[in-house]
């Protein structure tokens, strides 16, 4: 499979990661060797066969509603970079 | 009296319990150890030694008291730094981690800890996030094989599996999402025993996939990983993936018998391509030993093996892509400075992560995404299916299954560091056992002609961790690889 460069800049920008012009040729290089070693799965003819999430056998168990202790804000927010009054700090997203 | 640094845990606690050496002189001896030869190795992100001599000499309070929570209680234990305490940082061996202090205890640490009364030396080193097969991609530093230090220890635990062969402690945890558990431990001729998934709570780990995670002991001698998964096994509300099976007693079935025992031997993990010849023969070796102690061979064919490097680094990375979704300099960890909420985001995650962990998430996010989830993702998650059946087919005709963990022995750092694809290669015979959501167990079966170990893995079927146990002890009992001491 081919990687273009373009196709790595677009998945970087999915997944929130900046990919410099000096990692990029790397990057797509190093995808495409994985991608080419995976695509021996095709070879498999899978017709039929169902696909496995998890091996856990038994259907996500219910429990009770109760209420149970939660941590204490002030706990919660500790090891933010940025907090204030209990909330997390961000650069401004409204102009 | 055998030197306190080269007793297993089992032998600790009897040391301790006849009152031939304290629980604070015990824990002495290891943090002596821990300076005396990490400098060397490298196996730990941070120790604690004042408070660990503190809670080793509580714990002796508390014997003399009569109020001994179990014969472990005031033992150390090592901790692989992605498992979470409020009493420690947990960085994950990253930048974008760095400083991390969890508010809550790790369900296994609540239960070794305040249970069982185990204390914590420190954090060991790992492959960042636990992407890695040689330690390597660690942030924070690089820990060394102790039978060869110009090798890597193996990965992704490989501090864990480095300071238990240091004999810097007795026991260390570590978490096996592709062999991260049982492939250092083969390098640094340790025991280590990935459970099955669902055996041991997740809750508290740092999730990299997290249908193939689960956390293992490390240790030298097969009893003591019985012993310390007794402690972690069994049901925990606050993971819904944990089993609500009964525990069994792991100890009672060391009985050093494996008479009639039948061993599943898979040809194609005999006849894998660029599998090391020396490494075949030592488990060869190992298994011929287990039959001379009346266990029975039987070939099995484990058809889809060739498929599971490609199958589990698809799911494991795609899993990996989203859990790490969280690391976006909002509420934990490094932030980078940015005046756009956005470019705060990407700027944290890049500068952050290391070249690895990028790669993989790069990956994981691909083969999600529109146009490829199909042929990528969901194939796998369907050979992931025909792996499972291969081992069910396997186990109707045999109790479990021999394998070596490892295709060679320790590789030269920087060997591998180059060749993403050479280093996943390296977890041939690990992978397809998390995919399956298996049992199984390293165990030390020699040394190669450059004095390197090898490891014999011992795989079950789902929730039978017992044969496994039985089996390992077993072949201790006639063996002694494992009490051999690296010279540091």
């Amino acid at each position: 499979m081919k990687v273009s460069p373009e196709t790595v800049l677009q998945i970087a920008a999915l997944a929130n990661l900046h990919v410099d012009t000096d990692e990029l040729p790397r990057m797509q290089h190093d995808l495409e060797a994985i991608l080419g070693y995976v695509e021996q799965l095709s070879e498999l003819d899978l017709t039929g066969v169902s696909p496995t999430a998890s091996v856990v056998d038994i259907p996500t168990p219910m429990r009770s509603d109760d209420a149970l202790r939660t941590l204490p804000n002030s706990e919660v927010v500790r090891n933010a970079p940025m907090h204030a009054k209990g909330s997390y700090v961000v650069p401004k997203v409204i102009e | 009296m055998t030197e306190l640094i080269e007793q297993t845990l089992s032998e600790l606690a009897e040391t301790v319990a006849a009152g031939r050496a304290s629980c604070s002189e015990v824990m002495q001896a290891h943090l002596d150890r821990i300076a005396n030869v990490d400098g060397a190795i490298g196996a730990f992100v941070s120790t604690r030694d004042e408070a660990a001599l503190a809670e080793a000499a509580a714990a002796d309070a508390a014997r003399a008291r009569g109020e001994q929570k179990g014969e472990l209680h005031g033992l150390p234990i090592a901790v692989k730094s992605n498992i979470v305490s409020p009493d420690f940082e947990t960085d994950c061996a990253s930048k974008i981690l760095a400083g991390f202090r969890a508010p809550y205890e790790a369900t296994v640490l609540e239960r070794l800890r305040h249970r069982s009364g185990l204390v914590v030396v420190g954090n060991t080193n790992m492959d960042e996030f636990a992407m890695g097969s040689s330690c390597e991609n660690s942030a924070v530093l690089t820990t060394v094989n102790p039978w060869d230090t110009a090798r890597v220890p193996g990965g992704s635990s490989g501090g864990s599996a480095a300071a238990v062969a240091a004999r810097q402690v007795p026991v260390a945890l570590g978490s096996d999402t592709g062999g991260s558990i049982r492939q250092p431990a083969a390098l640094c001729g340790a025991v280590g025993l990935k459970p099955t998934y669902g055996r041991v709570s997740r809750y508290g780990l740092v999730a990299f996939a997290s249908s193939l995670d689960q956390i293992g002991p490390i240790t030298r001698s097969v009893a003591d990983a019985a012993s310390v998964l007794e402690v972690i096994a069994g049901h925990d509300p606050l993971d819904s993936t944990s089993s609500a099976r009964d525990v069994p007693d792991f100890r009672a079935g060391l009985d050093g018998s494996v008479r009639d025992l039948r061993i599943g031997i898979p040809r194609e993990f005999f006849d894998a391509e660029g599998t090391d010849p020396y490494t075949l023969q030592l488990v060869r070796d190992a298994v011929a030993e287990l039959e001379r102690a009346g266990a029975r061979t039987v070939e099995v064919s484990l058809p889809h093996t060739s498929y599971g490097i490609a199958a589990y680094y698809l799911i494991a990375n795609a899993e990996a892509s989203s859990n790490l979704s969280r690391y976006d300099g909002v509420r934990f960890g490094f932030r980078a400075a940015a005046d756009e909420l956005h470019e705060m985001y990407s700027r944290t995650r890049s500068e952050g992560f290391g070249t690895e962990v990028k790669r993989r998430i790069l990956l994981g996010t691909f083969v999600l995404s529109a146009g490829y989830y199909e042929a990528y993702y969901g194939r796998a998650q369907q050979v992931r299916t025909l792996i499972r059946r291969d081992f069910d087919d396997a186990f109707e005709v045999c109790d479990l299954i021999a394998t070596p963990t490892s295709p060679g022995p320790a590789w030269n750092l920087g060997e591998r560091v180059d060749d993403p694809l050479k280093m996943y290669l390296s977890d041939i015979f690990t992978t397809t056992v998390n995919l399956a959501g298996l049992p199984a167990i390293s165990v030390p079966c020699g040394f190669d002609k450059h004095a390197l170990p090898a490891g014999l893995q011992l795989i079950g079927p789902a929730h039978d961790e017992q044969v496994l146990l039985r089996v390992g002890d077993a072949y201790q009992r006639q063996t002694d690889w494992h009490a051999r001491v690296p010279a540091l």
